[in-house]
C-alpha cells in the first residue's frame, strides 16, 4: 500500500494532471517513489511531440488557409456581381472574415448525438448547424489531439509543460483566421519539441513562427532605412519585440530601454512568412524578406549587433536568452506556476541558477524542481486551472474524448479558451483567477452536470481512493460518503479541494 | 467513451446549460413490447411510471401517524398536527398527510392514490447509493448491477405491435430502467444548474477544509441567486420546479397514441439531514413540487389517466427520532405512494409496526413490515400482466418471499 500518500498527491495534482481512473494504478505507484514516478515520464524519448494523424505543418495549414479565403472572396465576388446595379458600383472592399462560428469566445450550439445514454434519440429542434469551415476543422483537429494527449498521458508533468510553455509563450485565435488555424501547429512545432531543450531554442522557434510573427505583427514590419521601407513608406512596428523582452524573456524591469525595444525591433525586421505568392518561398513557411531588414549595425542591450541579416536577430535572441534577467524572470514564473502564488525565493533562485549554469536547459530546470524539498513541501494552495480541471477530471474517469465540442465549451465558460488569452500576457496564473465567485459556481455547474450524466457507472468513494488515497481528508471522505445521489457524490468529489488544489 | 460535457457545448456565458429537445414531435418507432391488457377486450392501455425520491424520503413526515400516541415526541418540534394553522390533511383515523400535499389528497379521497406505510427494500443498511443499487437493480443486496426491474419487466412483456421502449426522464437513465429492453430518453430543454443542495454540502466541507474557496463559492452562490432575482418563471429552480417541468413533458410524450406506455424519473433533494421543516419548509417545499408533478402528470395524461398507475419510491427512511439540527438522519420504514386512474386507493395500506421504542428497528427507525417489492410485484402483476413466475425469477431475482400485494390495481 501507498508509502507516501501525501507526496503521491503532489506527484499527481501539482506536477502531473491527475490520477488516471481504471486500472491504471497511479495512486499506488506515485506513492510508492513520487519523485521517480514523475521524472520518469522525462526520460522518454519524444514524449513531448505530438504527431496525430491528420495534423499538418504550418505550410500545408497555409496553403488551405488561402485556397478557402480564395473561394469565399470568389463567392462573395460572384454574389456582388449578381446583385449589383450598374449605377451603384463600389469599389472593392477588403475582405470581411466573418469570426469563425466555433469561436471558443462564442461557441456555436452543437446538436449532441449522445445526448441521453440510452437508444434512440428525441431529435434536437434546433436548425442543422452549419458545416464547418476548413479553419473551425483545423482547429477542432488540433484541440482533439491535445486533449487525447492529455487524457491519455502518464503522468502528466510534460503536458503540463507544454501547456506552461505554450501559454508563456502565447498567442491567440482572437487575432484572425491564420492565428485560428495556426494555433495548434504553432504548440507542435515551436513548443513541443524545445520543452525538454533549451530555452534558447525554443525561444528562437516561437520568434521565427508564422504564428507569432503574424499575431504580434511582425510580418508587417518594415526597416524605415530598408528597400522596402524607403518604396512603400511602411515603418517599424514594436509589437514583437518589446514582447520579447517584456513577456518572453527579462520581463518588465528586466533592464531594458524604449531604445533597446526600437533596436531589437530594427533588428527583427523582415522576419516573416511567405505570402500567397510564394515570392519568399513556399506560402506560409517562415521567411527571411532581406529587403524590408532594416541595414546597418544596432546596438541592444548595451551591445553592438553587426549587419548579418537574419543571424542579427539569432544572435540577439540567443543573448537575450542567456541574460540573468531571463533566467530569474523564467523561474519565478515556472515556480509560480508549479508551487505558489507567492514563488518561494530560495527555490526560485535555485532555479534560476540552473537556468544560467546550464544554458537555459529547460529539462535541467524540470529536473532541479522535482528534486528541491520545497517544491514537494509547500502547501497544496493552487487552484487546477479549467483545462487542467476539465482533464483531471476525464482521466479520472478514463474518458477519452473522440471529438473536442464539449471540453473547448466548457474552457470558455469557465474563462480559459484554448489558446485564446485575451492578451499577449496568456493567462493568469495565479488563484485570484481561477478561484473568483462565479468561477467557483460555474465550477460547480460544470461538475453537476458532468456527473449527472456519469455518475451511475461509477462509485464517488472508490474515485476517491484513486483521486487521493489516504491523504483525502476524513471530512471530503465523509461529505462524499454522505452524498445523497451518486451524481451528488460524483460532483462533490470533482469540486473537493483535493481534486480542485495542486 | 466520451467526456460528456453537454451543458458546454452550447452553454451561454451565463453558464446555463441549454439543450432544447424538441418536444411532442417525437416519433416512438421501436414499438416492441406490449402490456396483456392492451390486447384485451376491454381495450386497457396501461401506463406506469415510476418516480425514484434520491436521498430517502422522510415517510413519517409525508405521510405522518397522527394517531400513534408516540409519534408527537420523536418528531419533536417538524412533528405535523390535525389542527393549528398548517394542519395535516386526514386519510383516515390514524395517518393524515403533509399539508403541501392537496393534490394527492383529493386523489386519495377520489380513491384514485393509495398509501404503503412502514415499507422498505430488502436493503438494511445507510448508503444512499447502496440502497439505491437495491431499490432501482431489484436484487436481493447492493452489488454493481447494470440493470434495474423495471426494465427487466418491460423485457418480460410479450412482443407485441403497440407499446414502445421505456421513457427515461432525465439527463441519464435511472438504474430501474436501464437493460437489454430499449429505452428513449427525453430531458427537459433547460437542465437546472447544480442543485442548492450539492452547493450547500460543497461549501460546507469548504467550510471546514478551505476556507478561501468558501468565501468564493458563497459569493458566486450569491451572486447567480441576484442574477436569477425577477427571472424566475424562467427559470426552474433546482428540484421543485424540475418536477413538474418534468412530469410536464414526460406525461405529454406519454399521451400521444404512439408515446411510450412506461417512464421513470428521478428527484433529487431528499436527504434532510438538517432543517428539513415541518408543515412548512424545505421538506414541504419537495412535497409541494412532487404533488405538482403528480397532478401535472393527471392532466397531461388525459384520458390516459385512467389506466395509469404511478409508483413512488426511495431508497429508505429516516430515523423516526429527530436529530440535533432538526432534522432526521438515514433510516429504513418508510412509505411508497401509488397514484393514477388504475390505483384502487382511498387507503393506506400498512401492518403498523408502532412507534416504541421496543418496536422501532434498530431503535432507531420506523420498522419495515411491508417489502417494497411485493408491493411493486403487485402493481407489475395487477397492471401489466407480468406472470408472479416472471416476476419472482426475473424481475426480481430470488424475491419468491415477497409475495404480490394483491388488489391495488381498480
Amino acid at each position: 500500500m501507498a508509502r507516501d500518500p501525501q507526496a503521491a498527491l503532489v506527484a499527481l495534482n501539482r506536477f502531473g494532471l491527475g490520477a488516471r481512473g481504471g486500472a491504471s494504478g497511479d495512486f499506488t505507484s506515485a506513492a510508492s517513489d513520487p519523485r521517480g514516478y514523475v521524472k520518469a515520464e522525462l526520460a522518454k524519448p519524444g514524449v513531448a511531440l505530438l504527431d496525430a494523424p491528420g495534423l499538418q505543418d504550418t505550410p500545408a495549414l497555409a496553403k488551405l488557409l488561402f485556397d478557402y479565403q480564395d473561394e469565399v472572396k470568389q463567392q462573395r465576388d460572384a454574389a456582388a456581381k449578381a446583385a449589383v446595379k450598374p449605377d451603384d458600383v463600389k469599389p472593392d472592399k477588403p475582405m470581411i472574415v466573418a469570426a469563425p462560428s466555433d469561436s471558443p469566445v462564442n461557441p456555436a450550439p452543437m446538436a449532441s448525438p449522445d445526448a441521453m445514454s440510452a437508444g434512440p434519440q428525441v431529435q434536437p429542434a434546433k436548425p442543422a448547424p452549419q458545416p464547418l469551415n476548413v479553419v473551425q476543422k483545423i482547429y477542432r483537429a488540433e484541440a482533439l489531439a491535445r486533449f487525447q494527449r492529455a487524457s491519455i498521458a502518464e503522468v502528466g508533468f510534460v503536458e503540463r509543460l507544454v501547456t506552461f510553455w505554450s501559454n508563456h509563450f502565447c498567442i491567440s485565435t482572437n487575432k484572425g483566421q491564420p492565428a485560428h488555424i495556426w494555433a495548434g501547429a504553432f504548440e507542435r512545432e515551436a513548443i513541443r519539441p524545445h520543452v525538454l531543450g533549451r530555452f534558447g531554442d525554443m525561444l528562437k522557434a516561437v520568434e521565427q513562427h508564422p504564428a507569432m510573427l503574424f499575431f504580434l505583427d511582425n510580418q508587417q514590419s518594415v526597416g524605415p532605412a530598408s528597400k522596402a521601407g524607403q518604396n512603400r513608406k511602411r515603418g517599424l512596428n514594436e509589437n514583437l519585440a518589446r514582447e520579447i523582452m517584456e513577456l518572453h524573456t527579462l520581463g518588465v524591469g528586466g533592464g531594458y530601454t524604449q531604445e533597446d525595444v526600437t533596436s531589437l525591433a530594427r533588428i527583427i525586421t523582415g522576419w516573416t512568412y511567405a505570402g500567397r505568392d510564394g515570392k519568399l518561398g513556399a506560402a506560409g513557411a517562415f521567411a527571411f524578406n532581406a529587403n524590408a531588414h532594416e541595414p546597418g549595425p544596432q546596438t541592444l542591450l548595451r551591445k553592438s549587433y553587426e549587419d548579418t541579416g537574419l543571424a542579427q536577430g539569432e544572435a540577439a535572441l540567443a543573448d537575450i536568452a542567456r541574460r540573468p534577467a531571463t533566467a530569474k524572470f523564467i523561474a519565478t514564473k515556472f515556480v509560480r506556476h508549479f508551487v505558489a502564488d507567492d514563488p518561494p525565493p530560495a527555490l526560485v533562485a535555485r532555479l534560476a541558477d540552473v537556468f544560467g549554469k546550464t544554458d537555459g536547459d529547460l529539462k535541467a530546470m524540470a529536473v532541479a524542481l522535482l528534486e528541491a524539498d520545497a517544491a514537494w513541501q509547500a502547501p497544496m494552495t493552487k487552484m487546477r486551472t479549467p483545462y487542467e480541471y476539465l482533464i483531471a477530471s476525464g482521466r479520472l474517469l478514463a474518458r477519452i474524448p473522440e471529438e473536442p465540442g464539449r471540453i473547448l465549451g466548457a474552457l470558455s465558460l469557465l474563462g480559459q479558451p484554448l489558446w485564446t488569452p485575451a492578451g499577449p500576457n496568456g493567462f493568469a496564473d495565479t488563484n485570484a483567477a481561477w478561484a473568483s465567485p462565479e468561477g467557483m459556481k460555474l465550477r460547480l455547474d460544470v461538475a453537476a452536470q458532468f456527473a449527472s450524466r456519469i455518475a451511475d457507472t461509477v462509485d464517488a468513494r472508490e474515485l476517491l481512493d484513486i483521486v487521493a488515497g489516504q491523504a483525502a481528508s476524513p471530512e471530503t471522505r465523509q461529505t462524499v460518503e454522505r452524498a445523497e445521489s451518486r451524481q451528488q457524490a460524483l460532483a462533490l468529489l470533482l469540486m473537493s479541494p483535493e481534486f480542485q488544489r495542486r | 467513451m466520451e467526456l460528456t460535457m453537454d451543458c458546454c457545448e452550447s452553454a451561454t456565458q451565463r453558464g446555463i446549460a441549454r439543450r432544447s429537445l424538441l418536444l411532442g414531435s417525437a416519433t416512438f418507432a421501436a414499438w416492441a413490447y406490449l402490456p396483456k391488457f392492451a390486447r384485451a377486450a376491454d381495450g386497457r392501455d396501461p401506463r406506469l411510471v415510476v418516480i425514484i425520491l434520491r436521498g430517502a424520503l422522510d415517510g413519517l413526515a409525508t405521510v405522518a401517524p397522527v394517531g400513534d400516541p408516540d409519534y408527537a415526541a420523536l418528531h419533536g418540534s417538524i412533528a405535523l398536527t390535525s389542527d393549528g394553522p398548517h394542519a395535516a390533511i386526514g386519510l383516515d383515523s390514524f395517518f393524515a398527510l403533509h399539508p403541501a400535499m392537496p393534490e394527492f389528497a383529493r386523489m386519495y379521497r377520489d380513491n384514485k392514490a393509495a398509501v404503503v406505510h412502514a415499507v422498505a427494500t430488502s436493503y438494511r443498511e445507510r448508503s444512499h447509493f447502496d440502497g439505491q443499487d437495491v431499490l432501482e437493480s431489484g436484487f436481493a443486496g447492493p452489488g454493481r448491477v447494470q440493470s434495474g426491474w423495471l426494465n427487466r419487466a418491460i423485457e418480460n412483456l410479450p412482443r407485441g405491435q403497440r407499446v414502445t421502449s421505456g421513457l427515461a426522464i432525465g439527463p441519464t437513465t435511472p438504474l430501474v430502467l436501464r437493460g437489454a429492453a430499449p429505452t428513449v430518453g427525453w430531458a427537459p430543454a433547460t437542465l437546472p444548474q447544480a442543485a442548492d443542495d450539492t452547493a450547500m454540502r460543497l461549501l460546507d466541507l469548504y467550510r471546514h477544509r478551505d476556507p478561501q474557496l468558501a468565501s468564493s463559492l458563497a459569493q458566486g452562490l450569491q451572486i447567480e441567486k441576484i442574477a436569477a432575482r425577477g427571472d424566475e418563471a424562467m427559470k426552474p429552480k433546482p428540484g421543485v420546479n424540475a418536477m413538474r417541468i418534468a412530469a410536464k413533458g414526460a406525461a405529454k410524450l406519454m399521451a400521444a397514441d404512439d408515446g411510450p406506455r412506461i417512464a421513470a424519473l428521478a428527484f433529487d433533494g431528499w436527504d434532510t439531514h438538517a432543517q428539513e421543516g415541518g408543515p412548512v419548509g424545505r421538506l414541504a417545499q419537495l412535497l409541494g413540487g412532487l404533488d405538482g408533478a403528480l397532478s401535472d402528470f393527471e392532466s397531461g395524461l388525459g384520458p390516459r389517466w385512467r389506466d395509469t398507475v404511478i409508483v413512488v419510491a426511495t431508497e429508505f427512511g429516516r430515523t423516526a427520532r429527530i436529530n440535533g439540527t432538526e432534522g432526521t438522519d438515514h433510516g429504513t420504514g418508510t412509505v411508497a405512494l401509488l397514484a393514477g386512474g388504475a390505483v384502487k386507493g382511498g387507503r393506506v395500506i400498512s401492518d403498523w409496526p408502532g412507534l416504541k421504542v421496543a418496536n422501532l428497528y434498530e431503535s432507531r427507525d420506523l420498522k419495515p413490515t411491508t417489502d417494497l417489492r411485493g408491493v411493486i410485484k403487485g402493481v407489475l402483476q395487477d397492471h401489466l400482466g407480468l406472470s408472479e413466475r416472471v416476476l419472482s425469477a426475473s424481475v426480481f431475482p430470488d424475491s419468491g418471499a415477497a409475495k404480490p400485494v394483491a388488489g391495488l390495481i381498480g
